[in-house]
């Protein structure tokens, strides 16, 4: 069923204090929609329950990606194909942009935001692991001011986060500290583009001598919320990696997620490709490879 | 209708006059903000060449070029495209003259039943405006957005490289 544009409010107030704003007068009753790519599908299928949209795509102060020593903080308004294109991205976030690229189509990534993806809190959305693994940070902006909330945090359960009515996400802030470590990731799904994956893995750690040193491993797909792995990664802390501890990783990790069945996979198969690629991840970590 | 009054919005929304450039023309429509920018190019302004497929932003048939960037019409909203630079495949052929990647299309059999094909000239072009000796595999992936269910898409992906070719030669 076909939704109705004169049943539909739309503005664009055009800066990123206009927009919070209007957030602040009607908390709640104003849907920010930048790229669309979620928004108007849901539109299309006559399944949008706001009425009144506020239009932050393009704003200046949302597509910026401003670098420090310490950190890089990526606009929320900033696209797949900005993620794919920066350089910094690509040589210290490779999780990140790898994750960007899969994203669905050129023309998807063209209009797909990072901040989009966020607060639209798929479990099954590619860039999330990355960004759990990387300890993102994000910023959230209202009338009331600034926020920095930890991205492990804001997911509290499916498709339920922390962001207040009134808060947009204005930054994702990630710290540049992962030269050294071996960045790992992949996506189980029917194809890799444009396919919503059944499983997909974001793994990064530091192993001198197969000995773990630091250890990130972030899952998608297989909870209602994209999980790490905490406690997988707490018993790989400060041990050799050696097919004991394998064993033993791989079957904490299959303990520590919630996968379901849907159209797309099931529970069983979920739990057995996360299995298997937590080992993957850490067979390579342990032979000391430095790339994916 | 009861529904939309509790939420606050006004029981008659009014047209909104709103202008952009498409095909080099600056253009102005009356719009509901909310309605899509394909239906827009093509119930407004008679531009027919981009199709509705999917309308969910999988098929690539609706694709045209906002800005330089290649984007699903169907997903975006016309108030985001005011004061925008559109391009669509009707604007692609200059005084009746065909693009080169219009004439490989046609000169590889890059088209049957030709639903999708202006969505993948368009990809094609945002692709080599991009990498202008694309790899198979580059090529690839920039159509990946766009499906075809005739042609298999080799002999789309032979007429994008046979539309580089051209153009590396037109430009040394």
């Amino acid at each position: 069923m076909r939704s109705d544009p004169t049943e539909y409010q739309l503005v664009a107030p055009g800066t990123l204090q206009a927009v919070v704003s209007l957030l602040a007068a009607e908390p709640g009753a104003w849907l920010p929609i930048a790229g669309g790519t979620d928004v108007m599908v849901q539109y299309a299928a006559g399944r949008l329950p706001a009425r009144k949209l506020v239009s932050i795509w393009n704003l200046p102060e949302l597509r910026r990606v401003e670098v420090s020593p310490g950190e890089i903080h990526i606009g929320a308004g900033c696209t797949y194909t900005d993620l794919r294109e920066h350089q910094i991205v690509r040589d210290e976030f490779p999780l990140l942009a790898c994750a960007a690229g899969w994203t669905g189509g050129i023309a998807n990534q063209n209009r797909g935001t990072l901040g989009g993806n966020i607060v639209n809190a798929s479990p099954a959305a590619d860039s999330l692991p990355a960004l759990l693994a990387y300890d993102a940070e994000l910023i959230l902006v209202s009338a009331r001011g600034q926020r920095r909330l930890a991205y492990r945090d804001f997911h509290t359960d499916y498709k339920k986060t922390k962001l207040a009515a009134d808060e947009l996400i204005q930054g994702i802030c990630l710290p540049r500290q992962f030269a050294g470590y071996l960045a790992y990731t992949r996506k189980v799904g029917a194809r890799n583009a444009q396919a919503i994956s059944k499983v997909c893995v974001a793994g990064l750690g530091r192993a001198p001598g197969g000995v773990v040193e630091d250890v990130r491993i972030a899952l998608g797909s297989v909870a209602p919320v994209p999980l790490r792995l905490a406690e997988t990664e707490r018993l790989l802390k400060g041990k050799r990696i050696d097919p004991p501890l394998l064993a033993l990783a791989k079957k904490t990790a299959v303990a520590e997620i919630r996968p379901i069945d849907d159209i797309r996979s099931t529970a069983k198969y979920r739990a057995g490709v996360a299995g298997n690629l937590v080992e993957e991840f850490l067979v390579k970590l342990g032979a000391g490879e430095r790339a994916t | 209708m009861t529904e939309s009054v509790e939420r606050g919005v006004p029981s008659k929304l009014s047209l909104m006059e709103l202008s952009f450039t498409v095909n080099g023309e600056r253009r102005t429509v009356r719009v509901y903000p909310m309605a899509r920018l394909l239906d827009t190019l093509r119930q407004q302004l008679g531009l027919t060449g981009a199709k509705e497929g999917c309308g969910e932003g999988e098929c690539g048939s609706c694709s045209v070029l906002m800005d330089g960037a290649l984007v699903n019409s169907c997903l975006v909203p016309i108030l985001q495209a005011k004061d925008a630079n559109i391009v669509t495949i009707e604007g692609l052929a200059a005084d009746g003259k065909l693009d080169n990647l219009q004439e490989a299309f046609l000169q590889c059999g890059g088209a049957q039943c030709g639903i999708c094909t202006p969505g993948m000239i368009l990809a094609a072009s945002h692709l080599l405006h991009k990498k202008p000796e694309p790899t198979l595999e580059e090529i690839r992936e920039g159509l990946s957005g766009n499906l075809c269910r005739c042609t298999g898409y080799t002999q789309i992906f032979e007429a994008v490289a046979e539309a580089a070719r051209r153009r590396s030669i037109a430009t040394p």
